[in-house]
């Protein structure tokens, strides 16, 4: 006897996974606020050095420190560069940063930590013992460290935010796979023939990806901050690359002196993409985990 | 009667407490103490075999060992020592390690108790029932597809269900896909461990049905793990049952529910609710013996027994057959049904 | 009839919003339980049995709302009552053992404690005295040691051993009536019975009403002395234990009995029961939510059911029960019956 009639009927799976998309988003309408944000920036990131209405990098030293009007929506900055430009342009590079640092984080982290879950042993030692050396150090001193060693590029920022966060994604992709571990449906791998890398990356990763995925929208917010708190000190990117800390550390001296948009705008930039990208940390999770579609 | 499983003198221990790496055995040297650690003796000297065709069951509560020595016969585990043969061929040999890629990794199969846990909660039932026919009979594509379909057909799972996940299912449609899954590649063995333990009365009695009509249709032998000793009554030809890691007794299901002849199998078999009858008093007390290092000379049931004697811990009784019976008690003779015949 | 019953629960409807609807999950329950009786609910997943626990506890999720109905335990409705009504009367006059023990005790705090804590809110017993009648208590559910086990946290005995502890907190203050929701689910069934044969003996003991919550009927064919079966949220038969099942009524009762393999001969003589349950987000659900599975179904199943008179013996609500076994082509009610 079938009990059909007890469950739905479902659809094709990218169907389904558009209306549950449409669900989560329209539920919470915070969420949907904050993937709006995203959209926005990413679009900024993509097509805003075609469309902004100067060349950011194009001084003008008679237009110096106008405050925001008309024909400079955000003001100008110490050298007469259009503020709004910068800042939009920044987006792209601050982006960057963001998606590279996580993706790298990602895969360092959660697929060490995956394996010292799984396989426990030395393994889990080692991961382990690198772990705790990272975490040793307060963690911006060492970002701040790395950096200095290897020098002020865009890259080893992206590799000074990924050890920095390398220990957390260890360690919760390494809870993750050790309670996998002796999961039944590990076991039933077992039994239908897969080997053990196999279980690994076909089973016990794409469980453990959501919930590493609300860390790492979390982590692109932290990588901004810290590319921005490293260009503050003059560790990060070189003038006159746009970039928002770079903005913000330049304009700092300014507020003083009562020109507050050259570091107000950058600055509000970098809070609104921060505080998107923590929003969408849960929508993402509720979106990407089976278990709570309809 | 042709063997199909041989199972001789297995046995599973597990150290506990402390590390077993080679620092932590230096460190307890260093300290004065005994290298070794003690051991927790799941599994003891289990023997028995399982004929083509038959249905046996395997019965005892948890601490047992009965979940361990499955996972061993169905090389998901190493024994610390014992046989297991299959046919012919000496399955304890390969680690359980490499064992998933074994060319004889389809003649066994398991089918698990909450098959919400045993089927990845990403996959789909498809893609469940595909996995084994995958990577073990290497099929792809039409054929793949075909298979699945006629395997979730017999199992009776309508085809509109292999798209869902499992948490799109019922309780009942999840147990088939977990059954589908486990016979889509024919084994000669299929061990279930506790498959309707957690269904609903009603449904159990369209699995169990199904599981009957499975064996009679491809001749499987199977091996029933259950608590449940109504339902391996109803399911099992032969049962054995297993106290503290040892086989306390085996026989035919219907002569060991009906005349047990082990103590525990008595106070097992009077605890079992029945409708009708308010309970005899036969009840066991106390908490079972620490299935750590235990002293071989005494029987792990001594203490809870009702009976209980020094012939009880000084020697640990054998197991002993006698007919179709086999015991391991002192006083099983005491306990035999007083005809000529014993059943 | 001997008196007040200890519960009465009088047309109990309960519902759950949930965000894919709301689901009915009770409507118009009810039965009594009297003085000193065991009554097994009985029923499948989805039968309501355990929501008919919580919602006269008064600890429904906060998502469930009921909707209509009472609870009268001697004169308080427990679903009309103010939280300090019910704070006073859980625990001193009504008590509940959950499934799973080890998230039912409190795992910071030794066990002793946590009988102490009932006796001293509810028990009138002092701070100082309450220390001893926690070990006595230990000991009156069978815990060896009780002394020692006293300072003892939950995570260090086993499962049957938290149950006996559970117990004990439930009956620290000598309560008029359990709720026992599926207490020995489980565990070993060794165990099991050890764990029913005491509530049973501690029930006779002080005179205390059981409700035995649990889907297993041939547990309690064993354990109780009248059975009400549900299904999908109503109540579809009520009567003493030996009456359901020589003699069944409900087409579903039936249909229970011959699926419960205790005293099968055969796996053949199992039946499953046909169709399944009912959506119950549906608006549309029939008067009788079994009627759309049910082999007897007549016209006349479209009707509300009929309203069981309150004291009879032997409730059925069927439009169409099976034929009563116990009566023997003798017409209902003759002048001259003595």
């Amino acid at each position: 006897m079938t009990d059909i009639a007890a469950t739905p009927r479902p659809e094709s799976s990218l169907v389904a996974l558009l209306r549950h998309a449409r669900y989560v988003i329209g539920e919470n309408p915070v969420t949907g606020f904050a993937f709006a944000l995203f959209v926005l920036i990413a679009l900024a990131a993509v097509f805003g050095p075609h469309l902004v209405p100067y060349d950011p990098l194009a001084s003008d030293t008679v237009e110096s420190l106008k405050p925001p009007s008309l024909h400079h929506w955000f003001g100008t900055d110490q050298l007469g560069r259009d503020i709004f430009s910068r800042v939009v342009v920044a987006t792209r590079l601050d982006f960057f940063i963001a998606v590279a640092s996580v993706a790298l984080v990602f895969l360092m982290g959660g697929l060490a930590g995956v394996a010292a879950g799984f396989y426990g042993g030395w393994t889990d030692r080692i991961v382990g013992r690198i772990a705790d050396t990272i975490m040793a150090f307060p963690l911006f001193v060492l970002a701040m460290g790395i950096v200095a060693a290897l020098g002020n590029t865009v890259q080893n920022i992206i590799i000074a935010t990924a050890i920095v966060n390398f220990p957390l994604y260890a360690r919760i992709a390494r809870a993750e796979a050790n309670i996998r571990r002796d999961a039944g449906f590990v076991e039933a791998a077992r039994l239908s023939g897969n080997a053990d890398w196999r279980i690994l990356a076909l089973q016990i990763l794409p469980n453990v990806f959501p919930i590493l995925v609300v860390q790492m929208s979390l982590t692109m917010g932290y990588a901004i901050l810290n590319a921005a708190g490293l260009s503050f000190i003059g560790l990060g990117v070189r003038p006159p690359t746009p970039e928002w800390g770079i903005m913000v550390a330049e304009g700092a001296q300014f507020i003083v002196s009562g020109e507050w948009w050259n570091a107000f705008f950058p600055g509000a930039a970098l809070m609104v993409a921060v505080f998107c990208f923590n929003l969408l940390g849960d929508g993402l999770r509720d979106l990407v985990d089976p278990r709570r579609r309809t | 009667m042709t063997v199909l499983l041989d199972v001789a003198e297995a046995s599973k221990l597990f150290p506990t407490g402390g590390g077993a790496g080679a620092w932590s055995r230096f460190q307890r040297r260093f300290s004065g103490g005994p290298e070794s650690l003690p051991k927790v003796y799941a599994v003891d000297n289990v023997s028995f075999s399982i004929a083509k065709g038959e249905t046996v069951g395997l019965v005892g509560e948890s601490g047992c060992g009965k979940s361990t020595l499955v996972r061993a016969l169905t090389r998901l585990i190493d024994l610390s020592q014992g046989s297991v043969k299959l046919g012919t061929r000496e399955l304890a040999l390969k680690p359980a390690r490499v064992f998933a890629r074994d060319r004889d990794r389809a003649r066994i199969q398991m089918v698990f108790q909450d098959a919400g846990e045993s089927v990845n909660p990403r996959f789909t039932a498809f893609a469940a029932i595909a996995d084994p026919l995958r990577r073990l009979r290497k099929l792809r594509g039409k054929t793949l597809k075909e298979r699945v379909e006629t395997v979730a057909i017999q199992c009776g799972l309508p085809l509109q269900l292999l798209t869902r996940f499992p948490h799109q299912l019922s309780g009942g449609q999840r147990a088939r896909v977990g059954i589908a899954r486990a016979i889509a590649v024919e084994p000669e063995l299929l061990v279930l461990d506790e498959p309707t333990a957690a269904l609903d009365v009603s449904v159990q009695v369209v699995v169990l049905q199904l599981l009957q009509r499975l064996k009679q249709e491809f001749g499987m032998s199977y091996l029933f793990v259950s608590h449940d000793l109504s339902v391996v009554r109803l399911l099992c030809d032969r049962v054995l049952v297993m106290y503290l890691g040892k086989i306390v007794e085996a026989g035919p299901a219907a002569a060991v529910f009906e005349h047990p002849l082990h103590p525990y199998t008595q106070a097992l078999v009077a605890a079992v609710p029945r409708r009708h009858e308010t309970g005899n008093r036969l009840r066991l007390i106390g908490e079972p013996r620490s299935p750590i290092d235990p002293d071989p000379n005494v029987c792990r049931f001594y203490g809870r027994c009702p009976q209980g004697t020094d012939a009880c811990k000084t020697t640990m009784p054998a197991l002993r057959r006698f007919g179709a019976r086999e015991v391991a008690c002192h006083f099983a003779e005491g306990f035999l049904p007083q005809t000529n015949t014993v059943s | 009839m001997m008196g007040a019953p200890a519960l009465s629960v009088e047309g109990l409807s309960v519902e759950f919003r949930t965000r894919s609807g709301v689901v009915r999950a009770l409507d118009n329950v009810s039965f009594s339980v009297a003085k000193g009786e065991t009554v097994a609910l009985v029923g499948e997943s989805g039968s309501g049995k355990s929501v008919t626990a919580y919602a006269v506890m008064g600890i429904l999720d906060p998502a469930g709302r009921i909707g209509a109905g009472r609870a009268m335990l001697g004169d308080l409705d427990l679903v009309a009552a103010t939280p300090k009504e019910l704070a006073n009367v859980r625990g001193r006059s009504i008590a509940m053992i959950f499934q799973n023990p080890r998230t039912a005790l409190n795992p910071i705090r030794p066990v002793g404690k946590q009988i102490g804590d009932v006796l001293m809110r509810h028990g009138h017993v002092s701070r100082r005295a309450a220390p001893a009648h926690a070990v006595e208590m230990l000991r009156a559910v069978g815990i060896t040691d009780p002394a020692r086990r006293a300072k003892a946290y939950p995570f260090e005995m086993s499962g049957g051993m938290c149950q006996r502890i559970m117990i004990a907190i439930a009956l620290a203050a000598k309560p008029s009536l359990l709720i026992a929701d599926e207490p020995t689910t489980g565990l070993d069934v060794t165990t099991q019975a050890v764990i029913m044969d005491l509530i049973n003996d501690l029930a006779k003991e002080l005179g205390m009403a059981t409700i035995f919550i649990t889907h297993d009927l041939a547990l309690a064919g064993q354990r109780s002395a009248r059975i009400v079966v549900m299904h999908a949220g109503h109540v579809v038969e009520n009567a003493p234990t030996a009456d359901l099942f020589a003699n069944p009524r409900h087409p579903y009762t039936a249909e229970l009995i011959a699926a419960t393999p205790d005293t099968a001969a055969s796996l053949d003589e199992l039946a499953a029961i046909p169709g399944s349950l009912p959506d119950l987000r549906r608006t549309d659900l029939p008067p009788c939510r079994y009627s759309e599975r049910c082999p007897r179904k007549i016209a006349g199943c479209a009707q509300p059911l009929p309203h069981a008179p309150p004291d009879a013996a032997h409730i059925a609500a069927c439009w169409n029960p099976l034929p009563d076994r116990t009566q023997r082509a003798m017409p209902a009610a003759t002048v001259s019956a003595a």
